[in-house]
């Protein structure tokens, strides 16, 4: 029912019945220390009840000899903690009104200004001051003054409060040591508040509820925030104090003494904050049951502890690494077909693998034979790695060599070659010396079965070389030979052709001379005189005749007889032959038919040589036949490519046996000297070479006393 | 049997022989002849006398037929007069060499007189024509 007035101050003022007068009472009790309080509650409780909207409480410093202001409604609270009027001053309005004891009323100073307006905390409207008294009698002194605001009635509740207010400020003012005692309080209590604000860690006192009571600064910035501060700082805030209760609400359940963690939310930037809390309960008499709570920020410790946990669990992880590292290491060694041995800077033996174990180490119940063995064989390894150990090379430098170490089981020697190598820190320092240790005698087999078969290959080598420089020899022998022969050929040509030269001078002249005696130039001649002359004229035309063929020959040897291949009509060519040897066929009386390619027979070839073969053949036909006739014929081959003309004679025909050497030089059927028929030999002799300078053949069909066919064959294109 | 207005043909051979077998036969036929017996002689009797016909032997000691005939022909006062090479290299090549000497005609010897002064008529004919 109490709180009913309080919470519905309307404009309409309630007229205060005895429960609110209590109320105010009650309250006096209650603050009988606090001046200002009681004063300010005083006044609210007349605007309440008697709607005074402004009024101003001034009480008597009696120490300072000051009338100064304790409180105020609707007026600025400035002006009234700054409001203070001396005392000594007797003609002031409010201090008459004050020593008079009786109320006064003050009208607006623009009003008609019969009596002086005090400036008073209400300004300069009309006001009225009621003097407040000590005791209830009319005499008693006043020791303050209530001002309100225009001319109100004395209502029973403005006397009744004048009364009260009045003995209250005579109650506080009466325990004057009592305020002195408060003032050293509250600096007491400043000092509490510095010391407790000093400390880093929030400090919070709490009721059982988890409701604020005492909080250092830094409690209040985890766990206060004003209203002008933005929203998400108040949730923070708002979300620190649920997490705090709850904590706390466990806390005191619980285990009150307990230290626990607490994770709030840093108002100010929203990270998280780690807090180990600390709560107590204390117990007060007058204030009931609290709780005294120390937050310390352990975040950075939590942060410190994770890491710490962290570089724990990297440690780890790292030594199993190295853990499956070395079982990996040690796998692989031990898979080594050959030995493997660490040895440590004394030269103590580190690690081996299996196959190093079965050279250098034996049970100690093996045989004294095999213990000998290992023994003779770690003499040797250690011989072998003391170069190394006593520092003879450098760092990364590998030893290598041989040593000759036996199976201890077998006693087989087991010539081995061992590599060596250094194991140094990154301070230079030797840690360890790893040996491999490879068995040679597969390698030794080898390389013996290498040289032999190497050996053998020289050996075939040796043989071939031989053979290919004898080879060489030869070639060269048949080489310088053929140089000669060719050199041998071409001075003989080069001779010949430089006797046909010879021989021709003098013949210029016999001929000459001959021609012109025959001719009258020295005048008419004897018959008899004449056919000499005549004779020596067919001698030495028919030397001229040899002179001539030999000059061919030498010339077709000599390479000296260039091809010029030009388009040769043959049955053109062949009439041609016929009339340049006319007056020899018509001498002859034979009957000679020409029989020509019933399609143009055009040839690539050397037109003059051809004819010169044709006229060979032609010429050979009429001497060697006496009756009958001749038959020139030139005819195409289809598929060969070929033509050919054919001299098909009834003359006396040539024997088999003489078919291949009337083409040799100098060669005629009959050789003897007294032979029947004229002619060189070399005529055949010359046909033939031409024929093949042309890419061509001539080939005989002949029977004795039948007659002969000679038929030339020469390529349609001679350029191929 | 000389005529003044016969036509001058100068035989150059070094073959005693042969040189005079052809003079005396070109007389014979009514020529008017001079003789030189190498390239030397025949450049000069040319000069000195303005032949109407060169026979040149080409093989000639000294100065031989194709150095006197390239001479001849490249003298303003010479150069008209055509020359009948006379050879005795029957080598395919030796007219090809003649002819590019500057000779006008080739004949191999041996050479009948009669075909001799067949080629020499022919020879002065074409000039004469030409």
């Amino acid at each position: 029912m109490k709180s009913v007035g309080v919470r519905t101050a309307s404009r309409t003022p309630l007229r205060a019945d005895a429960t609110a007068r209590l109320e105010l009472l009650e309250y006096y009790l209650e603050q009988n220390e606090d001046l200002a309080r009681c004063a300010q509650v005083s006044l609210e409780w007349l605007a309440r009840h008697e709607g005074v909207r402004r009024s101003v409480c001034l009480a008597v410093d009696a120490d300072a000899r000051l009338l100064v202001g304790v409180g105020g409604y609707g007026v600025s609270h400035e002006d009234v903690e700054l409001f203070s009027w001396p005392l000594s001053d007797s003609h002031d309005p409010l201090v008459r009104v004050l020593l008079s004891g009786q109320p006064a009323v003050f009208r607006s100073s623009r009003g008609n200004g019969h009596a002086r307006t005090p400036q008073t905390p209400l300004g300069t409207s009309s006001f009225m001051a009621l003097p407040l008294r000590a005791g209830r009698l009319p005499d008693a002194d006043a020791v303050g003054l209530l001002l309100v605001r225009a001319v109100t009635p004395l209502t029973p509740d403005l006397t009744w409060l004048i009364t009260v207010l009045g003995q209250k400020i005579e109650q506080i003012r009466g325990r004057g040591s009592v305020a002195r005692e408060a003032r050293k309080l509250r600096r007491e209590r400043t000092l509490f508040y510095t010391i407790i604000n000093s400390v880093t860690d929030p400090i919070l006192l709490t009721d059982t509820e988890g409701r604020l009571i005492v909080a250092n600064a830094r409690a209040e910035k985890l766990f206060a925030a004003t209203e002008e501060a933005n929203e998400g700082r108040r949730r923070a805030v708002e979300l620190n104090n649920m997490l705090f209760s709850a904590a706390l609400s466990r806390t005191v359940i619980e285990a009150p003494s307990e230290a626990r963690e607490l994770l709030l939310v840093d108002p100010s930037d929203g990270s998280d904050l780690l807090f180990e809390v600390l709560s107590s309960t204390v117990e007060d008499p007058r204030e009931g049951t609290g709780i005294v709570s120390v937050l310390r920020n352990i975040t950075d410790l939590r942060r410190a502890t994770e890491q710490i946990e962290e570089n724990y669990q990297k440690l780890r992880v790292a030594e199993a690494a190295v853990r499956a590292e070395r079982d990996r290491l040690n796998l692989i060694i031990d898979s080594v077909a050959d030995p493997i041995i660490v040895t440590d800077p004394g030269g103590a033996t580190v690690l081996m693998n299996a196959p190093a174990e079965e050279l250098f180490t034996a049970p100690p119940d093996a045989a004294a034979v095999v213990q000998r063995g290992v023994q003779s064989n770690d003499a040797h390894f250690s011989s072998f790695i003391s170069g190394l150990l006593l520092g003879e090379t450098g760092p990364g430098e590998v030893r290598q060599g041989e040593i000759a170490l036996i199976n201890p089981l077998s006693g087989t020697p087991i010539p081995v070659e061992a590599i060596a190598g250094k194991v140094v820190s990154e301070s230079g320092e030797l840690t360890a010396v790893v040996t491999i240790l490879h068995d040679r005698r597969e390698a030794l087999e080898r390389a013996r079965l290498f040289e032999q078969l190497k050996l053998g290959a020289d050996e075939l080598q040796m043989r071939v070389q031989a053979a290919t420089a004898e080879l060489a020899t030869q070639n060269e022998l048949l080489r310088r030979q053929a140089i000669e022969l060719e050199q041998a050929s071409r001075l003989k040509s080069q001779f010949l052709a430089n006797m046909s030269h010879e021989f021709r001078t003098p013949l210029n002249a016999i001929l000459g001379y001959t021609h012109m005696l025959l001719q009258g130039v020295a005048g008419e001649l004897p018959p008899n005189v004449k056919r000499q002359l005549q004779r020596i004229d067919s001698n030495g035309r028919h030397l001229l005749t040899i002179i001539n063929e030999i000059l061919d020959i030498t010339r077709i040897e000599a390479g000296k007889m260039p091809m010029q291949i030009s388009d040769v009509n043959l049955n053109e060519l062949v009439p041609e032959v016929m009339m340049e040897l006319d007056p020899v066929v018509a001498r002859s009386r034979l009957s000679v038919v020409t029989r020509l390619s019933p399609q143009p027979l055009i040839v690539q070839s050397d037109r003059q040589k051809v004819k010169q073969i044709v006229v060979n053949l032609l010429s050979n036909a009429l001497k060697f036949t006496h009756e009958g006739g001749i038959d020139v014929a030139v005819s195409a081959s289809g598929a060969g490519g070929t033509a050919s003309i054919s001299v098909s004679d009834t003359g006396i025909g040539i024997a088999p046996e003489h078919h291949e050497n009337i083409f040799e030089d100098f060669r005629q059927v009959d050789d003897s000297p007294s032979r029947q028929y004229g002619g060189t030999g070399l005529g055949l002799a010359i046909c033939r070479r031409l024929a093949h300078a042309l890419g061509g053949r001539i080939t005989l069909n002949s029977d004795v006393g039948k007659g002969s066919t000679f038929t030339l064959t020469i390529p349609v294109d001679a350029a191929q | 049997m000389t005529d003044q207005k016969a036509p001058l043909i100068l035989v150059v051979d070094d073959y005693q022989d042969a040189r005079e077998m052809y003079a005396e036969y070109l007389q014979f036929s009514g020529f008017r002849v001079a003789e030189a017996r190498n390239g030397n002689e025949a450049v000069d009797q040319a000069f000195a006398l303005r032949p109407d016909l060169i026979l040149m032997d080409l093989s000639l000691p000294g100065k031989d037929g194709w150095e006197a005939t390239r001479e001849l022909k490249a003298d303003e006062r010479t150069r008209h007069i055509p020359i009948v090479a006379l050879t005795g290299h029957a080598l395919a090549g030796a007219s090809d060499g003649a002819k590019k000497a500057g000779c006008d005609s080739f004949v191999t010897k041996p050479c009948l007189p009669d075909d001799l002064v067949v080629e020499v008529r022919r020879m002065l004919n074409a000039v004469k024509q030409g």
